[in-house]
C-alpha cells in the first residue's frame, strides 16, 4: 500500500526516494474473460502498488474487450513500471496513462442518501440544484441523489449533506477517457 | 486435419503436434483420463516422478538443457499445490514450462470438493499466464497457446487446468497450424529491437575506453546462436565480458576475455570492472539486487546500454541510459553486422589501460582459498571434479547454498545450455530433480548435481525415479554438515550464534543410496579424492557422492548487504566477518 514511499526493485535500496508520487488515471483495454480482473488486481497487490479507484466493465461487446480504469499514487518511476508490468500480462492489449498524456475527462456517480424534515430538506434540494444532483428516490423524510461530475464535485456535495442529514453514499470510481478525436 | 476425439486424447494430440516426446507427471483421480489416453499411445514417453515438485524441477532441467518446453502432468489438489514450487522458480528464470494440472468436474467446482483447490487462482501470480478450460472446444487453442506463450517472449511457465469432465468430453481437435494466430491478439512479444538504437550502441562501443559486457540468463534463453554472436562480437571488439549467474556458460571459461562471475559472490575483477567501468553493455540480464550490490553506489561513473527482451525490466532498478528491447541473439547480430561495417579493428589499444587494470584486479585472486592434505575443501572438491570431467560433455545442476556458489566459481564453462540452477527463487531442491530431466533429454551425457547435504534431502526421493528410468545421475554432495549458507551469515549478522542451521542427524548417504538401488561413495581424505570421483564416473548408474568437506569455510569474495561492489570481502580477509556489516546493512537479504 506503500509503494510510493518505498524505492522499489533492490534489496540493496539504501538511498532515501527523491521522486514525489503523483495520482495518475491509467486506461486499460483488456479481453473480457474470467479472470482478467484478478490478473491486474493481484498484480497491483502483489508489486505494492495503489489502487485508489478501479471501475470495469465491457466495452466492445463484438471485440470482447473491457476497459479499466485505475486511479493509482506513485512516483514517475513506479508508475512506469505499472504501465510496463500491465502490459505484460497476456491479455493486456494497451494501457495509457491518461494523465501523463494531456487532460483527460474524469467523470464519477455517487448515490447520496440524505434523511432529515423541515428547514433541512428545502436546503437540501436547493443545493442538489446547484450541483444539478438529480432526486431518484424521495420519501417524506429521505432523498436519495444522482451526482455526476469530477470526484473533487463529488467530494464538495457530499461535504454539504453530512450536516443536513448524511445517510450514505456510494460511488461508481471513475470513469477517464481523452480528449480529441483520437480513441486508444 | 480436423477430428473429433476427448478432451483427454486431445491433450495428448496437442503435445505431440507441439513436438513434447517426455513429460514428467504424477497421477491422481481427476487425471485419470489423460492417464488412460496416455497409456495408449507410445509417441510421448511419460516419467513417474515421486513428488510434483520433482516433476517441475524436471521439466526445467530437461527445458533448460534443450531450448525445448518442459511440461509436467498432475492431479488436482494436492498434485497442483505440490507443482507451486517449480512453476515460481520457473518464472523467476524465465523457463518455458507448461503444467497440466486436472481439476473436479465443472459441475464440482466452487463446492470444496475432494482435492478440489483454485488452481488458477493459486497459481495467478506464479506463471506467465494460466487457463481453466470449461469447454473442450477451447482445449486444442489453448494447449497451443500455452506452448506458444511459455516458449516466446521472456519465456515462462504457463499452467493449463482441464476439468474431469472436459477430459472426458468429446470435441473437436485442430492441429496448429490449422487454429492459426493464437486467440489473444493482445500478446505480441519484441523480436528484434530497433535499428537505430542497436547502432548508437554500436557508437557508443567505439568510444569507450573501460567497457565491460554484462551478460545474463537471457542469452542462453534465446539459443545457442546467441552465445556464437557474443564470442563473435567480444573478438571484434576486445572488451571484458562477465556474466550472472543465469548467464554462465553463454561465454567460455577458459577465453581470456571472460572475468568470471559477477555480484555477491562474483569475482573482484568483475565487480570492480562493474563499478569503474564508463560503458556498461548489459544484454539478457535485470539488474537483480544479487548483482547491483548496494544501488545508490552502483557502477558510479558508467553509460549503461541494456538490451530486454522485456520492457520492464529496463529502468526497473537502476537508471539507463540506451534501451533496446528485442531478442538478445537478433541484437547481437546486429551489433556484430554493423561493428563490421564501421571497423575491423577491435579497440585493443585504446582500452589497453583498462585491462591493465582489470589484471591488476585479477591478480588479487579473489577465488584463492587455503587448501589443506587433511581435510577436503569444497572449492578443492569442485576442481578436481572439473578437471576430472574436462573434454567430456558434462551438465551440472546445483542446489541452493554455498556449493552452489562454489560450483559458479569453479566450475567453468564451455557452452550455453550446461550450467542449470535455480537463480532467482534459490529452491533448495532444486538440483536433483532437475538432473534426473537433464539426463533424460541426454540420454549419454555426464550429469552432475553439485549438491549441499540439506538441500538435497528436499527432493532426495527423485533418486528412485533416477533408478527406475536408468538415469546415471550423480549427486556430488559437498557435506559440510551445515547449512553452510546459512551459517556463514548468522557469522556475518547474529554473532555466530548457529540457529537450527545444522543437522543433528543426517542420514548415512552411502546406505541411503543403496536402498534406493544406486550406489553409495563416501570419502573424507583429500589424498583419495581423485580415485572416488573417478570411481563414481566410472559407474553406470546413478551414484550418491558424500564428501565430507571442511566445516566452517566461508564462501568468498562476497559483496556484503548493503555495500557497493568495491567494497567485498576477499579471501585474504582475516578479521572477525561479523564486524563488517553495519546496522542498516543487517535488515537486508
Ligand atoms: C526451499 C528453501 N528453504 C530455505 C532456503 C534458505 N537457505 C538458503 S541456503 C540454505 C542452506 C543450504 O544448505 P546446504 O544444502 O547444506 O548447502 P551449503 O550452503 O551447506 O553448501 C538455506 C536453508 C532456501 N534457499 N530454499
Ligand atoms: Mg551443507
Amino acid at each position: 500500500m506503500n509503494a510510493h514511499l518505498q524505492p522499489s526493485g533492490s534489496a540493496y535500496f539504501l538511498a532515501a526516494e527523491t521522486q514525489k508520487p503523483e495520482r495518475h488515471t491509467l486506461s486499460v483495454l483488456v479481453d473480457n474473460e474470467p479472470g482478467i480482473l484478478a490478473r491486474v488486481v493481484g498484480l497491483f497487490s502483489a508489486r505494492g502498488y495503489n489502487i485508489d479507484s478501479l471501475t470495469v466493465s465491457e466495452t466492445e461487446h463484438e471485440k470482447g474487450l473491457s476497459r479499466i480504469t485505475v486511479v493509482t499514487v506513485a512516483t514517475p518511476k513506479v508508475l512506469t513500471q505499472i504501465k510496463l508490468q500491465l502490459e505484460r500480462l497476456v491479455p493486456v492489449h494497451k494501457v495509457h496513462d491518461l494523465t501523463a498524456e494531456g487532460k483527460a475527462l474524469e467523470r464519477e456517480l455517487a448515490l447520496v442518501k440524505v434523511a432529515g424534515s423541515g428547514e433541512h430538506r428545502v436546503e437540501t434540494l436547493r443545493l442538489a440544484d446547484a450541483f444539478r444532483a438529480q432526486v431518484v428516490d424521495a420519501t417524506t423524510e429521505s432523498f436519495v441523489f444522482e451526482v455526476t461530475g469530477k470526484p473533487s464535485k463529488i467530494d464538495s456535495f457530499i461535504a454539504l449533506m453530512v450536516p443536513l442529514g448524511l445517510v450514505e453514499v456510494v460511488r461508481t470510481g471513475l470513469a477517464a477517457i481523452s480528449r480529441g478525436p483520437e480513441g486508444m | 486435419m480436423a477430428e473429433q476425439m476427448t478432451g483427454a486424447e486431445m491433450v495428448i494430440q496437442a503435445l505431440v503436434d507441439n513436438g513434447v516426446e517426455h513429460i514428467f507427471g504424477y497421477p491422481g483421480g481427476a487425471a485419470l483420463p489423460i492417464y488412460d489416453a496416455m497409456f495408449q499411445q507410445d509417441k510421448v514417453q511419460h516419467i513417474l516422478v515421486r513428488h510434483e515438485q520433482g516433476a517441475t524441477h524436471m521439466a526445467e532441467g530437461y527445458a533448460r538443457s534443450t531450448g525445448k518446453v518442459g511440461v509436467v502432468l498432475v492431479t488436482s489438489g494436492p498434485g497442483a499445490t505440490n507443482a507451486v514450487t517449480g512453476l515460481t522458480d520457473a518464472l523467476m528464470d524465465s523457463i518455458p514450462l507448461v503444467c497440466i494440472t486436472a481439476q473436479v468436474p465443472t459441475t464440482l467446482i466452487g463446492s470444496d470438493a475432494f482435492q478440489e483447490c483454485d488452481t488458477v487462482g493459486i497459481t495467478r501470480s506464479c506463471t506467465k499466464h494460466n487457463y481453466l478450460v470449461k469447454n473442450v472446444n477451447d482445449l486444442p487453442r489453448v494447449m497451443h497457446e500455452a506452448f506458444h506463450i511459455a516458449n516466446s517472449g521472456r519465456p515462462g511457465p504457463v499452467l493449463v487446468d482441464i476439468p474431469k469432465d472436459v477430459q472426458f468430453a468429446l470435441g473437436m481437435y485442430l492441429g496448429p497450424d490449422e487454429i492459426g494466430a493464437s486467440r489473444h491478439k493482445s500478446y505480441h512479444p519484441a523480436t528484434s529491437g530497433d535499428a537505430r538504437a542497436i547502432e548508437a550502441a554500436v557508437d557508443m562501443m567505439l568510444k569507450a575506453e573501460r567497457p565491460i559486457f554484462y551478460t545474463g540468463g537471457g542469452i542462453i534463453n534465446s539459443g545457442p546462436e546467441a552465445s556464437e554472436r557474443l564470442r563473435e562480437l567480444a573478438e571484434l571488439t576486445g572488451f571484458p565480458v562477465t556474466s550472472t549467474l543465469m548467464g554462465l556458460g553463454a561465454f567460455p571459461g577458459s577465453n581470456p576475455q571472460w572475468m568470471g562471475m559477477l555480484g555477491m559472490h562474483g569475482t573482484y575483477e568483475a565487480n570492480m570492472a562493474m563499478h569503474d567501468c564508463d560503458l556498461m553493455i548489459c544484454i539478457g540480464a535485470r539488474f537483480d539486487d544479487r548483482i547491483t550490490g548496494r544501488i545508490d553506489a552502483f557502477s558510479p561513473g558508467s553509460t549503461r546500454i541494456h538490451v530486454d527482451i522485456d520492457p520492464s525490466s529496463i529502468g526497473k532498478n537502476v537508471r539507463t541510459d540506451l534501451s533496446i528491447v528485442g531478442d538478445s541473439g537478433l541484437v547481437l547480430e546486429e551489433m556484430v553486422r554493423i561493428w563490421r561495417t564501421k571497423t575491423n579493428q577491435p579497440r585493443t589499444e585504446a582500452i589497453a589501460p583498462w585491462w591493465e587494470q582489470i589484471e591488476g584486479w585479477r591478480s588479487r585472486h579473489s577465488l584463492g582459498f587455503k587448501n589443506s592434505d587433511t581435510t577436503i575443501k569444497p572449492q578443492h572438491a569442485i576442481k578436481r571434479l572439473y578437471e576430472a570431467t574436462k573434454g567430456r560433455d558434462v551438465y551440472i545442476t546445483t542446489e541452493v547454498g554455498q556449493h552452489q556458489m562454489w560450483a559458479a566459481q569453479h566450475f567453468p564453462f564451455e557452452m550455453p545450455n550446461r550450467w542449470m540452477t535455480s537463480g532467482g527463487l534459490g529452491t533448495m531442491g532444486y538440483g536433483l530433480p532437475a538432473a534426473v530431466g537433464v539426463q533424460v533429454a541426454h540420454p549419454d551425457a555426464l550429469v552432475i548435481d553439485i549438491a549441499g547435504e540439506a538441500s538435497v534431502q528436499m527432493t532426495m526421493q527423485e533418486m528412485s525415479t533416477a533408478v527406475q528410468y536408468g538415469l546415471p545421475i550423480k549427486v556430488f554432495i559437498l557435506n559440510n554438515e551445515r547449512m553452510g549458507m546459512v551459517r556463514q551469515w548468522q557469522d556475518l549478522l547474529h554473532g555466530g550464534r548457529y540457529a537450527h542451521s545444522y543437522s543433528e542427524s543426517l542420514p548415512d548417504f552411502v546406505k541411503l543410496a543403496e536402498a534406493y538401488g544406486g550406489k553409495g561413495i563416501r570419502c573424507s581424505d583429500p589424498k583419495l579424492l581423485d580415485a572416488a570421483i573417478q570411481e563414481m564416473l566410472d559407474y553406470d548408474g546413478p551414484v550418491l557422492f558424500d564428501c565430507l568437506v571442511e566445516k566452517h569455510e566461508n564462501c568468498l569474495p562476497m559483496i556484503p548487504s548493503g555495500k557497493p561492489h568495491n567494497e567485498m570481502i576477499l579471501p585474504d580477509f582475516e578479521d572477525d566477518i561479523g564486524a563488517v556489516i553495519d546496522e542498516k546493512g543487517r535488515q537486508l537479504v
